[in-house]
């Protein structure tokens, strides 16, 4: 029979072996995945201002409409810059920036939190892309608003989810859902009011849209992802209009 | 070395079908069949899970401890479970994001474990190979036939692409929403094992 020597033995190697074999594979293979989410983020923001986008053609498309990309702090300041894929400013990437982490940072008031905020430029018109995350029912939610130049009415917008339940909370990633974003405005005389997703939204009110039927858990985490993340914007928005 | 034996792949499509008559890995058949597409990735990583676990186990199979070998199996189990969810991402990013956890799961999925210790502990590394393999593929069968039905009648379309024409919803026609919610899956796979029963008395326990 087997000695415990031997099974000690035995067992790390197997062990050790499956880790060498794991390393590898994790190393080889980061490339390609580290792609993929690019892509996908990329795609996510082209949704966003309305340019259909295939994995293949998004990074070139991106590069062609997505001019600038800034990173901006809670005060409003822009601490880095992108413009025509040249570093302007500061030295982080504003794309690269961890949106889930930057929020906590800004939750917990620590004045380092930076998030990006895209400028596109599509047939000589300008919109301003911020992306926003949440929490849906059953995981995060997450997307991007773009905002023509008053930088208060929105003009597209696209949501995504983890797992919220199909045919009910998983309808904000239809695009029956995001139109109704479509002319939504987030300022009223200048104050910051957000969109509200509600049951029975008044279609005339700029600031109400409306719920998705059983789904009410997710459609009140979009409307509070939509204030939480778009706070942080408003100083830098003002400082704009200035 | 007998050659092949086509029957270790060709029992489990049928009359050892794990699924509808060992009723095992029933969790990822419900999860993961609501499109064909995924339903597909899905049953070719759990075929290429079980062949090759299989496969190692049984070269392994005269040096393994019986004490640890559970152990043993699940560590070979979880390194291929692995690798082919990091290959998934790398390559078919879309279809990694539906499946989701139930990749990882395989590693929980009682055909591989039920394999590993009915068949490739105490036979010939090809034999096990070609078990592993008519196992995966009698499971992909059931999830595939789910998965055509469930798209089909739940989004009105297969593998992505629309089948039931516009003019059929300008007609009043509506996709099934049931279809693409969870207990149709498991009410389909009943009706598989009833039909399977109904056609091999056999299989019927008295």
């Amino acid at each position: 029979m087997f000695s415990n020597r031997y099974i000690f033995i035995y067992a790390t190697v197997l062990v050790i072996v499956s880790a060498a074999i794991l390393t590898l594979a994790s190393v080889g293979l980061k490339p390609y995945q580290d792609k993929n989410i690019r892509v996908e983020k990329m795609q996510q923001l082209l949704g966003a201002v309305g340019i259909e986008s295939t994995p293949k053609d998004a990074e070139e498309l991106f590069q062609k409409y997505f001019v600038e990309q800034h990173a901006v702090n809670a005060k409003g300041e822009i601490v880095a810059s992108i413009v025509n894929g040249k570093q302007t400013t500061g030295s982080i990437s504003p794309f690269s920036l961890d949106t889930k982490k930057q929020l906590a940072l800004y939750k917990a008031n620590d004045a380092s939190a930076s998030l990006p905020i895209y400028i596109c430029m599509k047939d000589g018109k300008k919109s301003y892309v911020v992306p926003v995350m949440g929490n849906g029912l059953w995981g995060p939610i997450w997307g991007n608003l773009a905002f023509s130049e008053d930088l208060n009415t929105i003009v597209g917008v696209n949501f995504d989810h983890k797992g919220e339940t199909p045919g009910l909370g998983a309808e904000i990633a239809l695009p029956d859902f995001q139109n109704q974003f479509k002319g939504k405005q987030i300022f009223e005389n200048n104050n910051f009011t957000s969109v509200m997703v509600i049951k029975r939204a008044d279609k005339a009110n700029p600031h109400q849209v409306d719920a998705v039927s059983g789904g009410t858990i997710t459609s009140n985490g979009v409307t509070d992802m939509l204030k939480n993340c778009l706070q942080f914007y408003i100083p830098y928005f003002n400082s704009l209009k200035k | 070395m007998a050659g092949f034996n086509f029957k270790l792949i060709k029992n489990p499509l049928s009359k050892e079908n794990p699924i509808t008559v060992q009723v095992l890995g029933i969790c990822s058949a419900l999860a993961v069949t609501a499109k064909l597409q995924p339903a597909f990735v899905m049953a070719l990583s759990v075929t290429v899970v079980v062949a090759f676990s299989n496969l190692i186990i049984s070269y392994l199979r005269n040096t393994i401890p019986p004490r640890i070998r559970i152990i043993v199996q699940l560590v070979i189990v979880s390194l291929l479970v692995i690798l082919v969810d990091q290959v998934l991402k790398a390559f078919v990013y879309d279809v990694s994001k539906q499946l989701s956890v139930f990749v990882g799961l395989i590693i929980t999925n009682c055909i591989v474990m039920g394999r590993l210790e009915a068949f490739a502990m105490s036979n010939k590394p090809l034999d096990s190979f070609l078990d592993g393999i008519g196992n995966g593929l009698g499971y992909a069968v059931i999830l595939i036939t789910i998965g055509v039905v469930r798209e089909l009648f739940g989004s009105g379309s297969l593998w992505g692409y629309q089948i039931i024409p516009d003019s059929f919803y300008e007609m009043g026609y509506q996709n099934n929403s049931l279809m693409i919610m969870p207990p149709m899956a498991l009410i389909l796979v009943g009706i598989i094992i009833w039909v399977h029963r109904a056609r091999n008395k056999e299989l019927c326990e008295k």
